[in-house]
């Protein structure tokens, strides 16, 4: 049978595989047409109908992303036929939006203004139908808003919460002109089975689905003369917010970020990886224990697989999901909060302030973390952990209200101490990342001989794939951790929250056979998270990942156990991994919640 | 062009006894091609609206390679002014059964389903008498073919076909995207004829007497009989099996009080045709296509109310996922409350018109389709009692 298909678009012949749709066919001509329900990272909805074309021979204009082409099809994408349908959709989408962009936080990276803007709309063709709509708009949330006045019911959040993350806590409500995306029995998201990941947020046209900001309040603290403000990086942040300041996605920006968050006034600019390297210290020491217990004592209350705790996203979706099996988590904190909790203990003993003057501000890819900060056992340094959690956006947002030219930038280092970080933290940013820093350190810990992978590159777990599996067999350990020699160690990393059901299920089976999983709520890992930059789309999140993995290798240090200052807090501070003192700032709980 | 005038006869077709189990018997012996050679030389059109012939819908659906197939009688009757279906259904139950087992037997499906207007619930307890035996009867004829019910929840977009199937996979009820259309992947995604009740019961009587004698009925393009439920400003509203394709003239000369301004062919997603239309408009595929639903209006009547409630429907029932239909609906119906008001001016209409052409073409599914039909024979042929 044959395989490809000839048709004609604006009287130019292309061919194109079988099952292509006409956008498709299009857009290898350079011809874009205008779409909004249609995103790549779903499947097709084809209800905004802005993507219409003229069919010879239709009566109709098909949806061009819900169509595919057919052999000998004559299309044309802007006939006046065309234009007058797509003028009067556009008009329609306005007449029911309340478009006052001035007012809205999208203004400048919405679809729905480039389109207005493109279909050049001026004077209202339309009755005006906003006043006579009664708009809800759920601002409950502490990471997430959401103001129904905005939004053109194209439900690519609808369907990015469900088949992207397996939880759908938006589904579409009522019909006719009273349709709307609505969370279940029209609950807040804050009391639903929301897990804030932010991707509805990542694939929302317009502003309809925000995060929720803080960057007056963390101005005012920037501000105020009499407190210490710090601020820590994540990892996945430097390669994307260049996105948002001019850069083409995949660059990385480190210095030039860190310069810009001491203009910005920052008092100490630090990183998050430094508490990365911590976590793989402490979940390293936490697996290595489950592992012993469960292998030398014969313990039968040891709860394997240990899954990974870094995040809240995850945290908030097995809370919900599988309440049975918070004790598979590792009961390590996010970096985020453990480095909140060391900035109102460590650091400030070290630096000689008083805590309660501390402000802590934390610049995350993730708008989970908005809600973690707020989570009530994130209280453990005697005040909140984390003050305030800024998305990658925000930032970008900041650098632009104070007027620095970012691209100008000098570079410049961390501040110390909590600014030191190694590769082995940065690619935490990535999924798989966690699970590569890990088996870097607890092989090498294990073994005395560093993981036998070329230039620590473990391949099996980077990539794209949805679930990876990957084993490595321990020989030759040293002599304390002999019970582990001719273990295969077995592990899994699954990405997006579908996945991640995915592989609980397996492990609610009893299949999979796994020691050790690592899971990341956003596709991609926080490189793809909720608080990054607009738009995302497969192509986007490689070139993030490969960004990832060129800062690692563009470090002196590769694996978290080597980092200096990681050694120097456990002999100040910590004392040892897993010890009484990273018990009480380190390590948390979790709590059963409802599905409903 | 002349039209050879086609006179008001009544047929006695769908309500009248059939031995629909003898009618089975033979149907099942004989080959199946043969069967559907019938049906197609029948020239059945599909009766709940849109007219595809049924031979053909059957044939696409038997070629398809599928192990899985369905049957699915759609008896959401939610048209406004129809209400042919429910009587069929409670007259004739087993001839529409048997439709649906020809359909199966030809296309090569193990289960069929009827969906029933959340409405007619009341109806399960008489169905599922017939149904028993009838599955019953299949099963001792060695006929792998079971019948089901299923049922609506009210929403008129569920009668459309693609809906449907979500609503019976337990979905919101939302039209799909065509293609794949039914025939390749209908009812959980397998090849699956849908049928309106009428049109099985016409599959049935043209099995049992052979597909000439429909086809001696109605005109070219509109062939054999039809179930038509007469409504509205009519001394005999009710329920009429009629010869296809007459014109509205010899239809209101039939079921019209004298006083007859208008008939609203085809229910709110139909079109409305004015008196001085009456002799030229032919009721038939050739002219306005009807699913049944007629309704006479006579002069005392508000044309502008007429469609102001067809919009209240249609903003209501829309289901709401695609901009035309779900914002062009509220812009309709708004719109002409302003003109009528006087806040917006009488050339407003044409802005309408033309909105409504846009939805025609561009809405997602039949119903958003559907809207500027009674929008614009109603505001082009009533434009006065629009603004005054
Ligand atoms: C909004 C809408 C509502 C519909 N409702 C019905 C209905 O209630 N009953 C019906 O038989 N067909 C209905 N249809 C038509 C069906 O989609 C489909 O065409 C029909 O069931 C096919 O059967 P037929 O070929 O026997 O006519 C509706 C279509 C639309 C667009
Ligand atoms: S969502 Fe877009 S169009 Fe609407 S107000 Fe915001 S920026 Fe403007
Ligand atoms: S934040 Fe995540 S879980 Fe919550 S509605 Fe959006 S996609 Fe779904
Ligand atoms: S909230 Fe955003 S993504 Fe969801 S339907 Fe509305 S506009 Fe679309
Ligand atoms: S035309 Fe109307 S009923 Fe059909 S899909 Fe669009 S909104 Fe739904
Ligand atoms: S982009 Fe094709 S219908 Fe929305």
């Amino acid at each position: 049978m044959k395989n490809t298909i000839n048709l004609k678009i604006d009287g130019i012949t292309v061919t194109v595989d079988k099952g292509e749709t006409i956008l498709a066919a299009a857009k290898r001509l350079g011809i874009k047409i205008p779409t909004l329900c249609y995103h790549e990272d779903l499947c097709v909805a084809g209800n905004c109908r802005v993507c219409i074309v003229e069919q010879t021979g239709m009566r109709t204009l098909p949806a061009s992303c819900a169509t595919p082409a057919t052999e000998g099809m004559e299309i044309f994408t802007n006939s006046l036929k065309v234009r007058n349908a797509r003028k009067h959709i556009v008009e329609l989408l306005l007449s029911e939006h309340n478009a006052d962009c001035t007012k809205c936080y999208k203004n400048g990276n919405c679809e729905l203004q480039n389109l207005a803007s493109e279909t050049l709309v001026n004077e209202p063709m339309f009755l005006d139908l906003v006043p006579g709509n009664k708009y809800t708009i759920d601002k409950y949330n502490p990471a997430i808003i959401k103001d129904d006045s905005r939004c053109i019911r194209c439900q690519r959040c609808v369907r990015t919460c469900e088949e992207l993350q397996g939880v759908s806590a938006l589904s579409v409500a009522y019909k006719g002109s009273k349709m709307k995306v609505s969370a279940f029995l029209e609950h807040s998201l804050n009391e639903v089975v929301c897990t804030n990941c932010g991707q509805c947020i990542n694939r929302c046209p317009t502003g309809a689905l925000v995060e929720r900001n803080y960057v007056d309040q963390v101005w005012d603290e920037l501000l105020n003369p009499n407190v210490h403000v710090v601020v820590q990086t994540a990892p996945a942040v430097r390669i994307a917010l260049g996105e948002e300041l001019g850069y083409a996605p995949g660059q990385r920006v480190t210095g030039k970020m860190v310069t810009a968050l001491k203009r910005l006034g920052f008092n100490s600019v630090l990183d998050t990886d430094f508490t990365a390297d911590l976590t793989i210290i402490e979940e390293g020491h936490e697996l290595l224990n489950r592992l012993k217990r469960a292998l030398v004592d014969k313990d039968p209350t040891v709860s394997l697989p240990m899954a990974t705790s870094c995040s809240p996203g995850w945290i908030k979706f097995i809370e919900h999901t599988y309440p049975e099996y918070l004790n598979n988590l590792s009961t390590c904190k996010s970096p985020q909060q453990m480095f909140g909790a060391l900035a109102k203990t460590y650091y400030a003993q070290k630096r000689g302030i008083d805590p309660k003057n501390i402000i802590s501000v934390s610049i995350m890819p993730c708008t989970a973390k908005k809600f973690e900060a707020n989570r009530p056992e994130m209280r453990d340094s005697g005040y909140k952990d984390v003050d305030y959690v800024l998305t990658t956006r925000e930032l970008a947002r900041m650098i632009k209200q104070a007027g620095l030219d970012f691209q100008h930038l000098e570079d410049s280092k961390y501040d110390s101490i909590m600014g030191e970080g190694t590769g082995a933290a940065v690619i935490f940013g990535a999924t798989g990342g966690v699970m590569e820093a890990a088996l870097r350190t607890a092989y090498e810990v294990v073994t005395g001989r560093e993981v036998p992978f070329e230039k620590l590159r473990i391949m099996p777990v980077r990539g794209m794939e949805g679930v990876k599996e990957a084993s490595v067999l321990i020989e030759n350990t040293l002599p304390e951790w002999s019970f582990l020699n001719g273990v295969e160690l077995k592990t899994v990393v699954a990405h997006g929250l579908t996945n991640a059901d995915a592989v609980m299920r397996k492990v609610k089976n009893g299949e999979g056979g796994w020691h050790f999983i690592e899971i990341m709520a956003c596709p991609g890992g926080c490189l793809g998270g909720g608080g990054q930059p607009i738009p995302t789309n497969k192509e986007i999140r490689k070139k993030r990942a490969e960004a990832i993995y060129a800062e690692d290798e563009g470090l002196p240090i590769r694996k978290s156990h080597e980092n200096p200052e990681i050694a120097m807090i456990y002999s100040e501070f910590l004392e040892k991994p897993l010890g009484h003192k990273s018990h009480d700032l380190l390590h948390t709980t979790y709590k059963p919640r409802l599905r409903y | 062009m002349n039209i050879p005038e086609k006179q008001l006869k009544r047929v006695d077709l769908i309500f009248a006894e059939t031995e629909v189990y003898e009618t089975l018997e033979i149907a099942f012996k004989r080959d199946k091609q043969e069967v559907l050679n019938e049906i197609l030389e029948s020239g059945l059109r599909g009766r709940g609206g849109a007219g595809f012939p049924t031979g053909l819908k059957w044939k696409f659906t038997a070629e398809q390679p599928s192990e899985e197939k369905y049957v699915i009688c759609n008896a959401d009757e939610g048209e406004p002014g129809t209400f042919k279906d429910r009587e069929i259904l409670t007259r004739v139950p087993l001839k529409v059964l048997g439709g649906m087992a020809i359909c199966g037997h030809i296309i090569g499906a193990k289960e069929g389903y009827l969906y029933l207007r959340g409405e007619y619930r009341y109806l399960v307890a008489h169905l599922d008498t017939y149904l028993n035996s009838f599955n019953d009867w299949l099963k001792k004829h060695g006929i792998d073919f079971t019948i089901y019910i299923r049922m609506g929840s009210g929403a008129y977009i569920c009668g459309e076909e693609s809906a449907l199937f979500e609503s019976m996979e337990g979905k919101r009820g939302e039209p799909r995207n065509k293609p794949p259309y039914p025939t390749v992947a209908g009812f959980r995604n397998k090849p699956t004829v849908i049928n309106n009740v009428e049109t099985l019961v016409y599959a049935t009587v043209i099995c049992k007497y052979g597909a000439s004698l429909f086809k001696n009925l109605g005109t070219f393009d509109s062939r054999g009989s039809k179930v038509f439920s007469v409504s509205g400003d009519t001394p005999v509203a009710g329920i009429y099996e009629l010869d296809f394709g007459m014109t509205v003239e010899r239809f209101v000369e039939e079921f019209g009080d004298g006083d007859t301004k208008a008939v609203q062919v085809g229910g709110a997603s139909g079109f409305c045709v004015p008196r001085k239309k009456f002799k030229e408009t032919i009721i038939g595929f050739e002219g306005v296509p009807t699913g049944g639903s007629m309704k006479l209006f006579n002069s005392s009547r508000s044309m502008y109310n007429v469609l102001h409630n067809y919009l209240d429907f249609f903003h209501e029932e829309s289901c709401g996922q695609c901009t035309p239909c779900r914002i062009g609906c509220q812009q309709l119906l708004h719109g002409i409350e302003a003109v009528k008001k006087g806040e917006k001016s009488t050339a407003y209409l044409i802005t309408l018109l033309k909105l409504a052409e846009t939805m025609k073409i561009a809405s997602k599914c039949g119903l958003g389709q559907s809207v500027g039909n009674s929008f614009k024979s109603i505001v082009e042929n009533f434009k006065e009692e629009m603004i005054y």
